[in-house]
């Protein structure tokens, strides 16, 4: 069951985001938390003519963003999401953000207060070379996804994709859909893997809504 | 406000401008003002740049801060020494493109720069209105812009934009006309001055009204409250600056001498710098003028009119995209009272931008040129063009 995203993509460099820009449908409103340039708010709106709204915190790519003609606004997304009114959005994107908020549950309850679904995408810590770096050096690994030290990382929740899925039920949340991809070290291309997902995916992306299915 | 006129460092202008009037309000069709006086017959001064395309969808409303006037660029005449206050920003190709935008700035009521205010004459007396004329606010000014696009026969503005009580007629307007604002940029600004801002201006109305020859407003004629006025603006010129702007500026460094003189010359280039902005404004400015436009600011409260003491409910009736922008060192009118503004806004769904430009000058940053607010302007005018166009 292997999809190829690489001709759709339309200028989307990041294999995640193309997974991403595919889930959203048409004409939605979106919020994208930590949009960066705003690569995936401009392919949404060119390509699927979406409402789109980004949050970031660096000012220098907040300005690029307005200047390309998104709806940026500066600020920390923690704080930044409290404002919005109830279902706001159709889908709010947490895109390779998670492993860096101090306040997981607190944040996915108020994406899910604003959003009528969520998208969360973060590095499985679980992969195979990860999972061997540990085992064998007896260090914090490090690798081209996550180039950091221990002391100087950004990354300070480690997430699996067993401990996402955990954490989905232990919120009361439906996971509607799930994929987990292997992703060149440029994060550029990459593929949808289906067997033995935990050692061989570099990323998870779930699409999340609230916990009405039971 | 201040003054940073100048030529644009590449020499591109939109060219010759003309200064024009238009007057309405000839009694007994008075405008009533907010404080329930009348006012009439009331002329506005305004100036326009670029072509008024044929749909009449590319008007840019620009609106100036206390000491501004409606010549925002461009030049009078071929020997005209200096452009107009926002030459950086509103030029062929600028932020405020004029090749594509009908720009139309007008000087505010109750300034002295062409528009009718207390230095003006009192039609019933013949004789300037002095302290007679009546207090006018935010939205009277607003009003009056009003009236002045109607008769210019404009329906729909793509785009208001303003600094500091200019970004407070930004605000004004996108609430009080939202059917006709498209959207609104309002710069270094409040919904409501703090009491630090009060404070200060207080003080610059108490410099001019403790000189003699203030003599309650009635001065037209007779020597003028310059000191006064001179004073009221070096307190101006120490909010628009910050802390670094003048350690960078200034530091501790002396004018034109190596010691300290130990009498009370001006030592400091500080001293030096604010003496010289003082005495350089009361030759273009009218002292009354200043009293009524500091108080109108100080008056604003876009919570008080519009919301019911809730800045949320302030913004329920507006529908305009807005791009709000805050400065770093700007501590006359701090990034939280522009945050305050951003989040009413999103609370009633508004489609809302921020950006909070690091910049050194404090709250002058707006008028001072910047590459990343002149792209930030530039991008946001022209999607709201193309979105327009789309409709």
């Amino acid at each position: 069951m292997k999809e190829t995203m690489q001709n759709q993509s339309g200028g989307l460099k990041r294999f995640d985001l193309q997974v991403i820009g595919s889930w959203i449908k048409p004409g939605s409103r979106v919020l994208d938390l930590g949009c960066g340039e705003g690569d995936l708010l401009l392919y949404l709106k060119q390509n699927k003519n979406v409402t789109g709204t980004g949050i970031e915190n660096r000012e220098s790519k907040v300005a690029l963003c307005i200047a390309k003609g998104l709806s940026v606004l500066q600020g920390d997304i923690n704080a930044e999401v409290l404002d919005y009114q109830e279902g706001a959005f159709d889908y709010v994107i947490l895109s390779q953000t998670l492993q860096q908020v101090y306040y997981p549950e607190r944040l996915l309850k108020s994406l899910l207060a604003i959003g009528r679904k969520v998208i969360v995408s973060f590095p499985n810590f679980s992969h195979w070379s990860i999972r061997m770096q540990v085992l064998l050096t007896g260090m914090a690994p490090k690798n081209e996804q996550l180039p950091y030290e221990w002391y100087n990382t950004p990354n300070i929740r480690i997430i699996t994709l067993k401990d996402f899925r955990k954490f989905t039920r232990d919120q009361g949340c439906t996971v509607l859909k799930e994929v987990a991809i292997n992703t060149n070290h440029h994060d550029t291309q990459g593929h949808i893997v289906s067997f033995l997902q935990d050692w061989r995916a570099t990323y998870g992306i779930f699409l999340i809504g609230k916990g009405d299915k039971k | 406000m201040s003054e940073y006129i100048e030529h644009d460092k590449d020499g591109v202008s939109v060219g010759l401008v003309e200064k024009r009037y238009f007057t309405f309000a000839e009694p007994p069709d008075a405008m009533i003002l907010e404080s329930n006086a009348s006012l009439g017959p009331i002329t506005i001064a305004y100036e326009t740049l670029g072509t008024l395309n044929e749909d009449r969808s590319n008007v840019i409303l620009i609106l100036h801060a206390l000491s501004g006037d409606s010549h925002v660029a461009g030049y009078y005449s071929e020997d005209d020494q200096k452009p107009g206050w926002w030459e950086i920003m509103v030029g062929p190709g600028k932020g405020i493109d004029t090749d594509k935008y009908f720009v139309i700035c007008s000087n505010i009521i109750g300034s002295c720069i062409g528009s009718t205010g207390p230095a003006s004459i009192n039609p019933s007396t013949g004789n300037p209105y002095g302290f007679d004329f009546p207090v006018v606010t935010i939205g009277d000014m607003v009003r009056a812009q009003k009236a002045l696009l109607d008769h210019l026969g404009i329906e729909q503005i793509l785009s208001v934009v303003g600094g500091s009580i200019g970004g407070m007629q930004v605000l004004e307007w996108a609430v009080r006309y939202p059917d006709m604002v498209v959207s609104a940029i309002p710069l270094a600004t409040t919904t409501r001055h703090s009491a630090l801002a009060i404070a200060f201006n207080e003080v610059a109305r108490q410099a001019i009204m403790a000189d003699p020859n203030w003599n309650k407003g009635k001065y037209y004629g007779s020597e003028k409250p310059n000191l006064g006025l001179a004073l009221a603006r070096m307190v101006g010129h120490v909010t628009y600056l910050s802390d670094e702007a003048m350690r960078r500026k200034f530091g501790r460094r002396l004018q034109n001498k190596n010691d300290f003189s130990f009498n009370f010359d001006a030592d400091f280039q500080v001293e030096s710098y604010l003496r010289y902005q003082g005495q350089k404004f009361v030759d273009r400015f009218d002292a009354n003028s200043f009293l009524y436009i500091t108080k109108a600011s100080d008056y604003f409260d876009l919570r008080r009119q519009h919301g019911n003491d809730s800045e949320t409910e302030a913004f329920a009736k507006a529908k305009a995209r807005f791009l709000v922008i805050s400065f770093t060192s700007d501590w006359l009118y701090p990034t939280y009272q522009s945050k305050a503004m951003v989040k009413a806004m999103k609370k009633n769904n508004l489609d809302v931008s921020f950006c909070e430009i690091e910049a050194e000058w404090g709250h002058d940053a707006f008028l001072l040129h910047n590459e990343r607010l002149s792209a930030l302007i530039k991008g946001f005018l022209d999607r709201n063009l193309v979105e327009l166009r789309k409709k």
